[in-house]
C-alpha cells in the first residue's frame, strides 16, 4: 500500500493545477453551478468549456492516447477528479459519452466506430444520451420492446425509450434494442448508435419534480440505423448493456466528489454566519455532529473510490463492486441535502428567483433533485440484489 | 499510487488467520468467556514466541519495526478471531507510551519486558466523568522529594487486574503527568467491573497515597498529554482494524447461513429482506475497512492528519459495527439470539469497542473541532 504519488504524478498534478487557475473563466466563478439564466445558456457554457479543456488536452485523460486521450493512469484520473474539485471547475458536460459510451467502444467497439466516434465524445462536438429505460422496462431493462429489424445494410427501429437525460441536446444516443422478438428475453437484443438527427426521432421533455426537464420521452418511428453502428454482435446487446452498466457503476461515481466536496466545504462554511436558537450554527452541537459525519462519509466515499480505482487497475474491468459505490453516493447525498436544510432552517425552501435564497436557490434544488439518485442509473434495491447475487453469491431473489 | 495490501502485506494477513484460527479457535474463546477469564497465558506466550508483541517497536528496542499498515491488518485478524485479552492495551497503548516518552531506564525495564513478552500493562484514562479526552483528567498527583503521589479512581481501565504495571496520567499543580504504577505499589486497589463483552476486563483502579518513584515518571505537561493522544490514536486505530475484523466475520458467518438455512422451501438468502441486510453489511465492512487503512497510512506518512483520519474511522466503525452485529443476528433468527450461536460474542464486542476511545459522537465532535473551529 502506497499512497504516495510517484513523481509523474506530481508534476501531472501542477501542471493541471495552472492551467486551471489560468483557465477557469470568470462568469463561472461569479455564477457558480446554477446561476444561468436558462438550462440552455448552461448548456453552451458547459459544452464551451469542455471544448477548451478539450484543446489543452484534459478531456479523457485516461483513454489511450491513439483516440485522443493521454493514456494516463487511472490515478492520475483520480488525481484529474481530486483538482477538478479543489478548483471548483465546471463539470464535463458530455458525461454520457465520456464516461460510459467511450470506454465501452474503446473495449468492444470496431475500428470504424472508434475513429468516427470516440475524438467528437472528447471535443463534446456530439453529445450523447443513454436510450435503455422504456415505459415498460426500468429495473427489468432485459423486456425491453423497441424494436429494430435488418432491412439490408440498416436496421429500422420502432418504439419509445423514456427518463432519457440529455435527450432534448443530444446528437448522439447509445441504445438497446431488441432484435429477436423470439429470444429468451437477454438473447435477443442488440446495442447500437442511434443518431438522434435521423429522420422519425422525436424528443419531448418530461417535467422533473425539480421543475427542471433533464430527461426526454425519445420515439423512434422507422429510423434507419447502418449496420456498422452496433456494438458488439447483432443480438449480443446485453453484454454490451451491462459493460456500459458496470462503467456507470465504477466511475461515474468519481466524478460526483467534485460536486459533494464542494458541497460539504460551503456547508460549513455557512455554518459560521447562520444563526440557531441565538448562537451560530458552527456552535450547536447537534449541527456539528451531522457535519462531522458528512465529511467523514464523503471522505470515506472517496477512499472506496480509491480502493475501486485500483483494482480496477489491476483487474482492467470495474466490479460489481461499483454497486456498494452507487448506493454509497446516492444515500448518502440524500442525507447530505437534508442536513443543509436543518442548517438553512426557513431558507432552505427558497427556489432561485427569490431574491433571500442562499446560493441562487441550489440547496432548495439539491434536496428535490437528490431524490433521483437512488432510482437513476439502478435503483437501490437492484443494486443490492446485485451485491447480493454476484458478489456475495446468494441466490437470486427473481 | 496504490490503495490496497501490498504481497507482502496480503501474506502477512493470510498468515495471521491462519496462526489465530489455530491458537484461538471459536472453542478456545468461548471457554476463555464462559469461565469468565480473558486472559490466558498460553496464547500470551504464544504471540510473544512469534513476536507479536514487539509488532509495532523499534528494532533497538528488540522490536520488529512494523508500520501501521501491518498493525492494522495483525488487528484485523485478531479481531476475526475474537482474540480474548490484554494485548490491544498492552501493545498499542501502553508500548506506544513508552516507546514515545521513556528514557533509557524505563524502556528498558517496561518496554522491553512487553517486548519480550513478559509483562502485561494497562493505561488508566477514564474516570467518573467517562470522557476520553485528555483534557478532562483530574486525578490529582503531587510531586516531591520521594516520587509521585496520587490519591483518587480510574474506571473502565482494562485489563488491570492482571496488569503487571498500569500507566496512570493523572493532573499535578503544573499540569498533565503519566507515570508507571507497579502492581505492587502500596495503596493500589484494583477491583473488577463486570460488563457485557467477556473477551476483556474492565477494572476500578483507586489510589489511596500510592506513591511511585520518581524515575517512574515517564512525562510532564505538553509532552505527557501529546504522548497520550498520539498512543489513544494508535490504539483507537488498532481497535477499529480489529472492528473490521469482527464485521467481517459477522458477514461470513450470516451470508453463509443465508445460503444454508431453508424456509418456505428456500434459502433465506433467496429472500430479498435477507439478502440486502447481508449486502449493507457488506458496504459498512468495504467502506470501514477503506477508512482503517487509510487512517493507518496517514498515521505512519503525514502524522498530521492523523487526528482527522482516526477519529472519521472510529465514528464510522462504531456505528457500522453495531448495525452490522445487528443485522447479522436478524439474519440468523431465533438461533442468533442463543447463548451457543457465536453471533452474540461479537455483538458485545461491537458494544464495547463502539465505548472504547470514546463513541461515534465523541470522533464526530474531535472531527468538527478539527474542521469547524
Ligand atoms: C434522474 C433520472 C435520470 C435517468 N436517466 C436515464 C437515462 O439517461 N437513460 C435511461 O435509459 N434511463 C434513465 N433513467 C431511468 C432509470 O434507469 C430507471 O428509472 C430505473 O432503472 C428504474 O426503473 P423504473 O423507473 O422503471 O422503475 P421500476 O423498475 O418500475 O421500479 C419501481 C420500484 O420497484 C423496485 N423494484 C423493481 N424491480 C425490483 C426487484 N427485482 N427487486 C426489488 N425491487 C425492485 C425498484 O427498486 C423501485 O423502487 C433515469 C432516471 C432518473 C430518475
Amino acid at each position: 500500500m502506497d499512497l504516495n504519488p510517484t513523481p509523474s504524478e506530481k508534476r501531472f498534478r501542477e501542471e493541471l493545477r495552472e492551467w486551471m487557475q489560468a483557465n477557469i473563466p470568470d462568469e463561472w466563478r461569479g455564477a457558480e453551478a446554477d446561476g444561468f439564466e436558462s438550462s440552455q445558456e448552461r448548456f453552451e457554457f458547459l459544452r464551451a468549456w469542455q471544448k477548451k479543456m478539450y484543446e489543452a488536452g484534459w478531456v479523457g485523460i485516461h483513454w489511450p492516447k491513439e483516440y485522443g486521450g493521454r493514456g494516463a493512469t487511472l490515478f492520475e484520473q483520480t488525481i484529474f477528479i481530486e483538482e477538478m474539485a479543489r478548483a471548483r471547475a465546471p463539470q464535463l458536460l458530455n458525461v454520457l459519452g465520456l464516461s460510459l459510451l467511450g470506454p465501452t467502444l474503446i473495449e468492444f467497439g470496431t475500428e470504424f466506430q472508434k475513429k468516427r466516434f470516440l475524438q467528437k465524445i472528447l471535443s463534446a462536438d456530439e453529445i450523447w444520451c443513454q436510450g435503455y429505460s422504456e415505459p415498460n422496462a426500468g429495473s427489468d431493462l432485459a423486456s425491453l420492446r423497441t424494436e429494430a429489424v435488418l432491412d439490408g445494410d440498416h436496421f429500422v427501429v420502432n418504439g419509445q425509450k423514456t427518463w432519457t437525460s440529455y435527450g432534448h441536446h443530444a446528437d448522439w444516443c447509445f441504445g438497446v434494442v431488441r432484435t429477436d422478438p423470439d429470444a429468451a428475453k437477454h438473447k435477443g437484443l442488440t446495442y447500437m448508435l442511434i443518431d438522434m438527427r435521423s429522420p422519425g426521432v422525436s424528443v419531448r421533455p418530461l417535467k422533473q419534480m425539480t421543475g427542471d426537464s433533464e430527461f426526454n420521452e425519445v420515439f423512434f418511428q422507422n429510423v434507419n440505423v447502418p449496420v456498422e453502428h452496433v456494438v458488439g454482435k447483432v443480438n449480443g446487446g446485453w453484454q454490451m448493456a451491462i459493460a456500459t452498466l458496470m462503467f456507470e457503476r465504477g466511475t461515474l461515481g468519481a466524478s460526483l466528489q467534485i460536486a459533494f466536496r464542494r458541497q460539504i466545504e460551503r456547508l460549513i462554511e455557512i455554518s459560521k454566519t447562520t444563526k440557531r436558537n441565538g448562537k451560530l450554527a458552527s456552535d450547536d452541537p447537534i449541527i456539528r455532529q451531522k457535519l462531522a459525519q458528512m465529511y467523514a462519509e464523503i471522505e470515506i466515499f472517496r477512499l472506496n473510490q480509491m480502493r475501486t480505482v485500483t483494482r480496477m487497475a489491476k483487474t482492467g474491468v470495474p466490479g460489481a463492486e461499483g454497486s456498494i459505490q452507487k448506493i454509497f453516493w446516492s444515500e448518502m447525498n440524500q442525507r447530505m441535502q437534508q442536513i443543509a436544510m436543518e442548517l438553512l432552517g426557513p431558507y432552505g425552501q427558497l427556489t432561485r428567483e427569490c431574491e433571500y435564497s442562499v446560493d441562487h436557490g441550489q440547496w432548495a434544488h439539491g434536496y428535490l433533485r437528490s431524490r433521483g439518485n437512488t432510482i437513476e442509473a439502478g435503483t437501490s434495491e437492484i443494486q443490492r440484489n446485485i451485491i447480493g447475487h454476484f458478489v456475495l453469491g446468494l441466490p437470486k431473489s427473481y | 499510487m496504490e490503495f490496497d495490501l501490498s504481497e507482502t502485506q496480503q501474506l502477512f494477513k493470510r498468515s495471521a488467520r491462519e496462526l489465530f484460527s489455530q491458537e484461538c479457535p471459536p472453542n478456545l474463546v468461548r471457554e476463555m468467556i464462559e469461565g469468565g477469564q480473558p486472559y490466558s497465558e498460553k496464547l500470551w506466550n504464544k504471540l510473544a514466541e512469534q513476536g507479536w508483541t514487539g509488532l509495532i517497536f523499534s528494532e533497538e528496542d528488540g522490536g520488529q519495526g512494523l508500520g501501521m499498515v501491518e498493525m492494522a491488518v495483525a488487528f484485523e485478524e485478531m479481531g476475526y478471531s475474537l482474540v480474548p485479552g490484554a494485548f490491544l492495551w498492552t501493545v498499542t497503548v501502553a508500548g506506544s507510551l513508552i516507546a514515545r516518552t521513556g528514557n533509557a531506564d524505563q524502556r528498558k525495564k517496561y518496554l522491553h519486558a512487553i517486548i519480550e513478552g513478559r509483562a502485561k500493562a494497562a493505561v488508566a484514562v477514564l474516570e467518573e466523568s467517562g470522557d476520553w479526552s485528555p483534557d478532562s483528567i483530574s486525578l490529582s498527583a503531587a510531586e516531591s522529594g520521594e516520587g509521585l503521589k496520587l490519591q483518587g479512581r480510574k474506571l473502565f481501565v482494562n485489563d488491570a487486574g492482571i496488569a503487571d504495571f498500569i500507566i496512570v496520567s493523572a493532573i499535578t499543580g503544573n499540569g498533565p503527568i503519566i507515570a508507571v504504577v507497579e502492581r505492587n505499589a502500596p495503596g493500589l486497589n484494583i477491583r473488577p467491573m463486570p460488563s457485557l463483552d467477556g473477551t476483556r476486563g474492565l477494572f476500578e483502579v483507586t489510589f489511596e497515597d500510592t506513591v511511585v518513584p520518581a524515575g517512574n515518571i515517564l512525562a510532564r505537561g505538553r509532552e505527557a498529554r501529546q504522548a497520550l493522544e498520539h498512543a489513544l490514536d494508535v490504539g483507537t486505530l488498532a481497535l477499529c482494524a480489529e472492528m473490521v475484523g469482527g464485521m467481517q466475520w459477522i458477514m461470513d458467518a450470516s451470508v453463509e447461513y443465508a445460503k444454508t438455512r431453508k424456509q418456505f422451501g428456500k434459502p433465506i438468502g433467496q429472500f430479498q429482506a435477507v439478502q440486502h441486510h447481508c449486502a449493507d453489511m457488506l458496504l459498512q465492512t468495504e467502506s470501514t475497512r477503506s477508512a482503517v487503512y487509510y487512517a493507518a497510512w496517514v498515521m505512519e506518512s503525514e502524522p498530521g492528519q492523523a487526528p482527522l483520519a482516526v477519529s472519521i474511522a472510529k465514528a464510522y466503525a462504531s456505528d457500522s459495527f453495531r448495525d452490522v452485529g445487528n443485522r447479522g443476528i436478524q439474519v440468523h433468527g431465533g438461533l442468533g439470539f442463543t447463548w451457543d450461536e457465536n453471533v452474540h460474542f461479537y455483538y458485545k464486542r461491537a458494544k464495547a469497542a463502539e465505548l472504547m476511545f470514546g463513541d461515534a459522537a465523541f470522533h464526530r465532535e474531535r472531527i468538527a473541532s478539527l474542521l469547524i473551529d
